[in-house]
C-alpha cells in the first residue's frame, strides 16, 4: 500500500481522487453501489442474451448469417406464425366467400365488408402496379373507378376478366380480340390513317379537320365498323372501345390516336386464376365493382 | 480553481477507512425508530386509505349495458376504452387524460407551494409501501435498537427465522401489489381466477412479475435511495418550494444554541434543542432535519412527533420542529413580526389555472356527442369523370356510436347543389334525398360513399358537407371534406 494521503477539497469538504488537470482537481463523489450492481447485471444480461438469442454474426462459409441461440428465435418464423394465425382467423370469412355466389356477397353486408377489406389489400398487392391505387388508371391501363368498360362492368364480368385475363395466350377462355396494325401491315395508306385520326377526333366531339374527316368516312365504314360499330360506340363483346366519348386509355392527342391506328394496341392483362386463390379473386371482383363504375 | 487543503498525516491510531480507493459507495443502512403522535397517526390513516383504494377499487362493479365491461375502473386495452365510473374515454378522446395529467401536475404545484412536500411525505406510493415494509420489519425484528443488534449478531436460527419471515411477508405484499395492478387492465374477478389456472394472458404474468419485483426492491431494499437518486421530484422541488411554503422545519430561532440538558439545568440562556437525536433516529431518510431544508427530506413529519414527545418530557412547549415557513423562522430569529401568506401570486395563478382547466375538461366532457363522424376523401383517384360528363368523388365514412343501443341514423349531403350519393352496400340517394345507416351499438362502422354531381362549369374545388342525424334525439353532426372536379 502506498502512503496514500487523501486530499480534502476545502470548499466542498469532499475527498479528491488525486487526479489533476491544469490545476483543477477531481472530486471523489462515489457512485452508489446499487448503480454498480446494475452495471454488472447488464453485463451478465448481455452474455445470457448472446447464449439464448441470435446475436453473433457467423463467419463466412459456414452457411449461416449469425448464431441462432439456444432459444432458436427467428423473426421470420414469427412472421410465418402470425400469417398462419391470420389465415385461421379469416378462415370463416374465406370459406363463406368461397361458397357464396357473387350476388349473395352483394346482399350479405358482413360478407361484403369482409370481401371489400380483403379485395382492397389484394388490389394493392397485385393490381395497383398497373391500374394505380384506387383503380385510378394510367396511360395504357384503364381506370377502374369510372363507368367506362372495355369488356364488361358487371360483377360477374369483372370476375371473368380477373380469372382469365385479356389476350392471355395460356388461357383458352381469355378475353380475346385483335385490332389489325393498319399502318405497319400496310392495310391503309399513311394519308388514310391521318384522315382517320381527324375523323375520330371529330366523332368524339373535339376539334378536327372536317374535310379530312369526311374523306375518312368511307374508310371508317369499311375497316372499323365491324368492331367499333357504325356509330363508333364500340362493342364490349370484342373489347372494342367507344370512340365517341372522352375516355382515351392510350391518350387523346392526335399522335396517340395515330399510333393506335398505325400499330394497334391490343393490351394484355394476365389471367389471375391459379395465381390467386378463389376467395381472393371473388373479393377482388367485389372490390373493383365497388370502386364506382360497377354495373348491375 | 478549487483550493485544496492537504491533510498532512493521519495519526497511527486513526482508523483506516474501509477501501479508501473505492469509487463506489456502500449504502448505509437506516434503522428508523417508531414514532408516536399526531402525524404518525395521520400517516397510518393515509396508508390504510391509499392501500384500501388501490386494492379494492378494481372490484367495484358499475353496470353499463350489454356487452360492455361492468368494472368501475378499467383500462380496457382489448376494447380500446378507458372506464372510470360514469366516465368513458375512447381512444380519440385521450386528450381528456392529458388534461387530467396537467390538472394533477398543477394540483401538485399548488399543494407544494402551500404545504411543501406533503405528496412525498404521505401519499407517494414509495412512501406508503416503504412505511408498510418498515412496519413488517418492525414486527419481525423489533424497533431500531433491536434491529441494529440483530444485524450485528452472528447468524442463528432465531435470526434466520426473523429475517426469513420478514422477506416472506415482504414478497407476499409485493405479489399482492403486482397482482392488484393487473386487475385494473382486465375484468378483476376473471383475471383473479385465470391468473392461477394459467389461462391469463402473458402480459398479466409479466406485469405482475415486474411489479412484484419492483415493490420488493424499492420498498424493501432501496427505500430512501429511490427518493434521493431515482426520483426527479426532489429536484423539481427546488424550483417549486419557496420561503412561504409550510415545510417541516427545525425552528433554529428557538432551538439554538443546542446542547445536552444536564440535571437541574434550566433553559435560561440556551436553546430548547437538547440534542437527543430523536429526530434523526425516527427519520426514514436518515437525515438530520436541524440541517435545514434538504433534498433528501420527504417531509413525513415523523421528526415532529419525536421532538414533541421530548419537549413534553422536558417541560418545554411542543413545536420545536413543526410545519413552518422559512420566512417565519428567520423573522422570529431577527425578532420581527411573523406573517403567513397563503394568497400569493403563484398560489392564485395555480388555483386559477386549476379552475380553468377543470372547467374546460368538464365542459368538453359534457359537450361530447353520442356520435363521432368523419369523412375522408379518396386520395386516389382524386376525382372521376363519368362518360356523360358528371363528376364523382369517393369517400370513406367512419361513424362512431358511443351509446349502448344500435341506432338508425339518417345521412344527407349538402353544399354541392344537386349531388346524388351512393353508399356501397346500402343504396343510392336521389339528388337532395338521404339514406338511412345502421350505427352499431358501442362501435365503429365504416362505409364507402360515392358522391356524383351533374356536368357543368363549376369550381375545381368545393366543400362537401355530410350530415348525420339521429331521428330519435334530433342530434345532428356534420363533417366536411373537399370535393374536386379537376386537378388544375
Amino acid at each position: 500500500m502506498t502512503d496514500h494521503k487523501p486530499e480534502i477539497d476545502e470548499v466542498s469538504g469532499v475527498e479528491t481522487t488525486g487526479h489533476t488537470w491544469d490545476g483543477i482537481k477531481e472530486l471523489n463523489n462515489p457512485l452508489p453501489r446499487w448503480w454498480l450492481y446494475i452495471f454488472y447485471a447488464s453485463i451478465v444480461w448481455a452474455v445470457v442474451y448472446m447464449v439464448f438469442m441470435p446475436a453473433i454474426p457467423a463467419l463466412p462459409g459456414t452457411g449461416m448469417t449469425n448464431t441462432l441461440g439456444i432459444r432458436g428465435h427467428s423473426d421470420r418464423a414469427l412472421v410465418a406464425d402470425d400469417i398462419a394465425q391470420l389465415t385461421t382467423q379469416r378462415a370463416d370469412g374465406s370459406a363463406k366467400l368461397l361458397t357464396a355466389t357473387l350476388s349473395e356477397i352483394e346482399t350479405d353486408m358482413n360478407l361484403q365488408q369482409f370481401a371489400l377489406a380483403m379485395g382492397e389489400s389484394a388490389f394493392g398487392d397485385n393490381c395497383a402496379t398497373c391500374h394505380g391505387a384506387g383503380g385510378r388508371g394510367a396511360k395504357g391501363y384503364p381506370m377502374l373507378a369510372d363507368d367506362v368498360w372495355l369488356w364488361d362492368g358487371t360483377l360477374s364480368g369483372i370476375e371473368t376478366t380477373l380469372r382469365h385475363g385479356i389476350r392471355h395466350d395460356e388461357d383458352p377462355d381469355t378475353r380475346n380480340s385483335a385490332m389489325p396494325a393498319f399502318g405497319r401491315d400496310g392495310l391503309l395508306t399513311p394519308r388514310e390513317i391521318d384522315d382517320l385520326v381527324q375523323f375520330v377526333l371529330v366523332r368524339s366531339g373535339r376539334e378536327g379537320d372536317a374535310a379530312a374527316a369526311n374523306r375518312a368516312a368511307p374508310v371508317f365504314a369499311q375497316q372499323c365498323t365491324s368492331c367499333h360499330g357504325a356509330d363508333g360506340k364500340g362493342d364490349r363483346t370484342l373489347g372494342a372501345p367507344n370512340l365517341t366519348d372522352q375516355e382515351w386509355v392510350f391518350g387523346s392527342e392526335p399522335r396517340d390516336i395515330h399510333q393506335s391506328i398505325y400499330n394497334a394496341r391490343n393490351a394484355h392483362m394476365p389471367a389471375w386464376q391459379g395465381r390467386l386463390d378463389e376467395a381472393t379473386i371473388k373479393a377482388l371482383a367485389v372490390y373493383v365493382h365497388s370502386l364506382g363504375g360497377g354495373e348491375k | 480553481m478549487t483550493k485544496v487543503t492537504l491533510i498532512s498525516s493521519r495519526g497511527p491510531s486513526a482508523p483506516k477507512p474501509e477501501r479508501p480507493d473505492s469509487l463506489y459507495e456502500k449504502r448505509h443502512q437506516i434503522y428508523p425508530k417508531l414514532a408516536h403522535g399526531r402525524f404518525r397517526m395521520i400517516k397510518w390513516l393515509v396508508m390504510a386509505g391509499t392501500l384500501g383504494v388501490y386494492y379494492l377499487i378494481p372490484w367495484i362493479r358499475w353496470p353499463r349495458g350489454d356487452g360492455i365491461p361492468d368494472q368501475a375502473v378499467l383500462a380496457d386495452f382489448e376494447g380500446e376504452k378507458f372506464y372510470f365510473f360514469f366516465l368513458e374515454i375512447w381512444p380519440q378522446e385521450i386528450y381528456f387524460l392529458g388534461g387530467l395529467v396537467i390538472l394533477a401536475a398543477l394540483a401538485l404545484f399548488l399543494v407544494t407551494s402551500l404545504l411543501g412536500r406533503v405528496w412525498c411525505g404521505y401519499t407517494c406510493p414509495q412512501t406508503v409501501w416503504t412505511d408498510l415494509y418498515i412496519w413488517v420489519e418492525r414486527a419481525f425484528e423489533g424497533d431500531r435498537a433491536a434491529r441494529m443488534r440483530l444485524d450485528r449478531a452472528p447468524m442463528s436460527v432465531s435470526k434466520a427465522l426473523r429475517k426469513g419471515g420478514k422477506h416472506f411477508v415482504w414478497l407476499l405484499i409485493a405479489f399482492l401489489t403486482g397482482g392488484a395492478f393487473i386487475l385494473y387492465w382486465h375484468d378483476a374477478p376473471t383475471i383473479a381466477r385465470t391468473f392461477f389456472t394459467g389461462e391469463a394472458p402473458m402480459t398479466a404474468y409479466f406485469f405482475a412479475g415486474i411489479l412484484t419485483f419492483t415493490t420488493y426492491m424499492l420498498a424493501g431494499t432501496m427505500r430512501e435511495q429511490v427518493c434521493t437518486y431515482l426520483c426527479p421530484w426532489p429536484r423539481i422541488q427546488g424550483a417549486l418550494t419557496d420561503e412561504h411554503a409550510l415545510n417541516v422545519t427545525y425552528r433554529y430561532d428557538r432551538g439554538e444554541p443546542r446542547g445536552r440538558l444536564h440535571k437541574d439545568q434550566g433553559f435560561e440562556g440556551r436553546g430548547d434543542c437538547i440534542d437527543c437525536k430523536q429526530c434523526v433516529q425516527v427519520c426514514p431518510m436518515g437525515i438530520d432535519i436541524r440541517g435545514g431544508a434538504q433534498l433528501e427530506c420527504i417531509h413525513c413529519a415523523l421528526c415532529i412527533d419525536a421532538c414533541d414527545d421530548i419537549m413534553r418530557k422536558v417541560g418545554r412547549p411542543t413545536g420545536l420542529i413543526a410545519y413552518d415557513t422559512d420566512r417565519a423562522v428567520s423573522a422570529r430569529a431577527q425578532g420581527g413580526a411573523v406573517k403567513y401568506s397563503l394568497l400569493r401570486p403563484r398560489t392564485i395563478l395555480y388555483s386559477v389555472l386549476i379552475v380553468l382547466i377543470s372547467t374546460l375538461i368538464l365542459w368538453g366532457y359534457g359537450a361530447k356527442s353520442t356520435y363521432e363522424f368523419s369523412v375522408l376523401k379518396d386520395r386516389s383517384p382524386p376525382f372521376i369523370r363519368l362518360s356523360d360528363g358528371r363528376v364523382r368523388n369517393g369517400y370513406t365514412l367512419k361513424l362512431v356510436n358511443k351509446s349502448v343501443t344500435t341506432q338508425q341514423v339518417g345521412i344527407t349531403v349538402k353544399g354541392l347543389g344537386d349531388a346524388e350519393f351512393e353508399i356501397i352496400g346500402i343504396g343510392t340517394s336521389q339528388p337532395g334525398g338521404g339514406l338511412t345507416l345502421t350505427s352499431e351499438a358501442h362501435g365503429v362502422d365504416r362505409y364507402r360513399m360515392l358522391v356524383t354531381v351533374p356536368a357543368g362549369d363549376a369550381a375545381d374545388r368545393d366543400n362537401l358537407v355530410v350530415e348525420i342525424r339521429d331521428p330519435g334525439t334530433g342530434e345532428t353532426i356534420e363533417a366536411g371534406a373537399p370535393f374536386t372536379r379537376g386537378d388544375r
